[in-house]
Order: structure tokens, then C-alpha cells, then sequence
């Protein structure tokens, strides 16, 4: 009998474990199973270029259709998965079908988190992750329109500028002091904060939300002790793993569905990939990810591992963010206790900080700024010691510092 | 429906697709939605990432766009690259395009 994968999910990660596991030469078959109506697309223009109506929708899909077929993978849509049974090695769809497996890939995603302050519920407040979230938001987004934007994090602050653009009366409104403070430096949120402010923001920092008002649909936002009229809400306050399934199953989850380096889960018979894991990263913590590249590299490890190749998974983390015209591009994993060390003038709207640990690059963000997160990237994976004196001088090219 | 222009990708090993590509589209859109094998194209065309290298023909190079500043700097650090290097994500179908002829490296990575 030829061996069964069933992969649950159909984002970038399931999508990218079909593709590596046929390029290894698994020649069994494959079944992929999501819950949208869509085959697995890209997510990170939503809440950029598409949203903008600068890219149309069949440009998001991963693959043409054909993929799929010539792939000898059955996809199957708009379905829940309801159960795994791990002692017989089936899982159970929400219409009762039963797909046994071999090995099977939990590539289940991440969703959002959710307000539930008084007026939540009220219609005209939104959220960002599906193709179906933008479509919704699209319709009403439209000039001179007042939009409140709850979180100041990547999700939130694109949308300001996609907003901005558009012509829209943006207010972000975040509890922390500053922009994005969970991922980038302090020299990184002022920057930010200026070019948003620049573009007609208004930026509410250290300002909490207590509720919305409306009748029946949100005119009112309550924040920080004071009332602000809006007429479109977007929540953008982080993910929440999708880790119901393997929990129900018995599988290890901790925040996340608990995999070691090989993307297994505590079943050797199952692994999981993507914004849905909590592995140990390369620096010996452990960490959840929320990235487009952790769900390739890890389903390329998973696929590694399920065709009998295993491979410690250990790739540098890398993310990127679109406002304006500005490109943040970010690699490796920062901690507070870094040294920082800025290269280049913010106000020339391109420029760095790199971040180092006992004289080791350990990460880089880069405004408009290739060679830095390029080189920057390059020195973290191989724990590259570098002058910070050096690293500041920007007539020294990054090319030699690398 | 966008006018559809044909692009040539050739394979390391000399292997030739001739597709078509809708106007606007980019280059490696057009390759990643034909299934060419040799674009990995991981940011998904956000020039990002770096795995979407062509080397375009001599003849094609002086109808092509100058590259960004972006684009050259992504391409310095590439690997495998060439003066007629460029990132098939920043270049849109045209009709001045129409019949490119793009080699791809051997590896993206």
C-alpha cells in the first residue's frame, strides 16, 4: 500500500510541505484539507497591496489550481477538521468523512485574537487574516471615512497606511508607548510614529480601549477615558494559535502545538508547521513564530523528516512590513538586553539598527536598507562578531563588514 | 481580461517554457503561476527575499526598466549573479516585452 499524508490547513506552510515532500520523492498520496473556500494563498499583501486595490485576487494564490492535480494532491475546502484518532490513524472531518493517514502535518495557522470589551460584538468592527476579512473591509473603505485603528502593530499600522493613502481619517489607538513594541527597537516605533504622523495619523499611544458604542453598528470608540466617533473599526491585536485539535488529540501544546527541531509533535506519527508551532528556535528558547518564513522553512523541515531526511531546523527568522513607501525588513530575534547600534540617519528614510549579544549580531532591522538586512542576516547565521564603531560608520560599506 | 504577452523562461539545464503572462503581472508571477521549476519567489514578490533571480537575454536587457536601488543591493548579495542579473519580481509584462527570453541559475539559494 502506497503511504497517505494528510495535511490539515491550507496556508503557506501546507503548501510548501506538498511541494518539498513531492521534490523528495514521496510518491504516496497527498490530502490537504482547509477551512477557507480558497487553496492556500499569501497572506501578507491583505493587509497591503490588496487591500489597496493595487493586486487582484488571483495574483494571492501560492499556485495555479493545476498545481494541486499535477501534484496528485487532493484538496479539500471549506472543511473542519473535527478529530484526530490517533490509535487507528484517522482524522475526522466536520461532515463525518473519516481520511486515514500514515503521517500527518497539523499546519493549522494562527487567528485572531479578539476584543471582548463592551460593543464588540457591534457590526462595522473589523479583523484582518482572510482574504474574505479584506473583501469585507473593502466595501466600506472608502475616503473620508473615519477608521479607528485598535493595535499599533504590523497589521494596524499597514492598514493606517493603505488607509492614509486612500484618503481616510486613520486614529491608531495603542496600550504600549510606542509603535510595534513587541517587534522592533525603540529608534524603529519613533521612526514610524513620524512618517505616520506625517501622512495625517493620529496616533494615540498608552491608550487603551474600553468599549465601542452604537446602534446596532459602531459609531463611538472608548479609549483612554474619552469618547472618538468612527465609522469602521479594524482590530489588529495579534494571533492566537490554532492548536484546538492537536490539544483534543492529546498532542503536547504549550501556546502552540510543541515540536522539536524536526517540526515532529509528540506522535511520531504527526508534525506540524507554521504560524501554529512552538519549537525550540536556534538560539535554545522557545519560541512561536509568526512569519512567512518559519511556515516555509519549517514545512520544508517537516517534509524533510516525514520522507526519512531529518534535518535540525535552525534558518535565521526573517519578516518585512510595507508602509508607504518604506520597506522594514527584519532578521534574527531581539532581546531587550541587546546592544543597540544604529547605522545611518532615520532622516534620510534609510537606515538601520542592528542588534548585538557579547558582540554577535542577533538581529537586524532595516528601514529602506538591502545591504544591512542582507549582510545583517548573513552575520547573525554565522554569529558573526563585528566592532560596533565599525558597524556605525556608514562610509564603510556592509559589504566588507560581512 | 489583461492583454497576455509570451515569456521564454529556460531552465539551468537548457530546458525552454514559452508561456503567457497578463499585462502588469510580473515577471515571476508569471513563472511561479506556470509552475516553472527554478523561481522559488519566497516573499512573494515584496523584494524581500532574493529568490526570484533571472539572467535576461542581451538583446532584451535595453527594453527592460533600470533596476531600484533595492533591486541592486538584493542583488549583490544573491548568489550565482551576473551583469544581466535581475529580480524577475520587479519586472511588469508589457507589450515591449512580449517574446523575453529569461534564463534561470541553477539555484536561488
Amino acid at each position: 500500500m502506497p503511504e497517505k499524508i494528510v495535511i490539515i490547513g491550507a496556508g503557506q506552510a501546507g503548501q510548501q510541505a506538498v511541494q518539498s515532500l513531492r521534490s523528495e520523492g514521496f510518491t504516496g498520496a497527498i490530502t490537504m484539507v482547509g477551512d477557507e473556500a480558497y487553496p492556500p494563498y499569501q497572506r501578507p499583501p491583505l493587509s497591503k497591496a490588496y487591500l489597496l486595490g493595487s493586486f487582484e485576487r488571483p495574483r494571492l494564490f501560492l499556485k495555479p489550481d493545476s498545481f494541486y492535480a499535477d501534484s496528485g494532491c487532493e484538496l479539500i475546502l471549506s472543511t473542519t477538521a473535527r478529530a484526530i484518532h490517533r490509535a487507528d490513524r484517522t482524522v475526522e472531518l466536520e461532515d463525518g468523512r473519516k481520511l486515514p493517514y500514515d503521517k500527518l502535518l497539523l499546519a493549522t495557522g494562527a487567528r485572531v485574537r479578539k476584543l471582548n470589551c463592551s460593543g464588540a460584538d457591534l457590526s462595522g468592527i473589523h479583523y484582518l487574516k482572510t482574504i474574505a476579512d479584506v473583501d469585507g473591509l473593502q466595501a466600506v473603505f472608502q475616503a473620508g471615512k473615519r477608521i479607528a485603528i485598535v493595535g499599533g502593530g504590523y497589521i494596524g499600522l499597514e492598514v493606517a497606511a493603505v488607509g492614509a493613502k486612500r484618503g481616510l481619517d486613520v486614529t491608531v489607538f495603542e496600550a504600549m508607548d510606542r509603535l510595534m513594541a513587541r517587534a522592533v527597537s525603540p529608534q524603529i516605533s519613533a521612526f514610524y510614529a513620524s512618517e505616520h504622523e506625517k501622512a495625517g495619523v493620529k496616533l494615540k499611544l498608552r491608550t487603551g480601549v474600553e468599549g465601542f458604542e452604537g446602534n446596532g453598528k459602531v459609531e463611538y470608540i472608548k479609549a483612554g477615558g474619552q469618547t472618538y466617533e468612527a465609522d469602521i473599526v479594524l482590530v489588529g491585536i495579534g494571533v492566537i494559535p490554532c492548536q484546538e485539535l492537536a490539544e483534543r488529540a492529546g498532542l503536547g501544546c504549550t501556546d502552540g502545538i510543541v515540536v522539536d527541531q524536526n517540526a515532529r509533535t509528540s506522535d511520531p506519527h504527526i508534525w506540524s508547521a507554521g504560524d501554529c508551532t512552538r519549537h525550540v528556535g536556534r538560539e535554545g528558547h522557545e519560541i512561536r513564530l509568526e512569519c512567512v518564513q518559519n511556515a516555509i522553512d519549517q514545512a520544508k523541515h517537516a517534509a524533510l523528516s516525514m520522507t526519512g531526511k531529518p534535518k535540525t531546523y535552525s534558518e535565521v527568522p526573517w519578516f518585512w512590513s510595507d508602509q508607504y513607501d518604506l520597506k522594514l525588513q527584519i532578521a534574527g530575534l531581539a532581546r531587550p538586553t541587546d546592544t543597540l547600534v544604529q547605522r545611518g540617519d532615520p532622516a534620510s528614510r534609510k537606515f538601520a539598527v542592528f542588534h548585538l549579544r557579547d558582540g554577535v549580531v542577533a538581529a537586524v532591522e532595516a528601514v529602506n536598507a538591502a545591504p544591512e538586512y542582507l549582510v545583517g542576516k548573513k552575520m547573525i547565521a554565522e554569529g558573526k562578531m563585528v566592532a560596533p564603531e565599525m558597524l556605525a560608520d556608514t562610509s564603510i560599506p556592509m559589504k566588507q563588514l560581512g | 481580461m489583461a492583454e497576455k504577452y509570451r515569456v521564454t523562461y529556460v531552465e539551468d539545464d537548457g530546458k525552454a517554457h514559452t508561456v503567457e503572462v497578463a499585462e502588469g503581472w510580473s515577471l515571476m508571477e508569471g513563472a511561479v503561476k506556470h509552475l516553472i521549476p527554478g523561481i522559488d519567489a519566497d516573499c512573494g514578490g515584496a523584494c524581500a527575499c532574493a529568490t526570484c533571480q533571472v539572467y535576461v537575454a542581451p538583446e532584451w536587457q535595453a527594453k527592460l526598466p533600470p533596476k531600484s536601488e533595492m533591486e541592486d543591493t538584493m542583488l549583490d548579495f544573491a548568489p550565482d549573479t551576473k551583469p544581466t542579473s535581475r529580480l524577475s519580481c520587479q519586472l511588469r509584462m508589457s507589450a515591449a516585452l512580449d517574446g523575453i527570453v529569461l534564463h534561470l541559475p541553477k539555484s536561488q539559494h
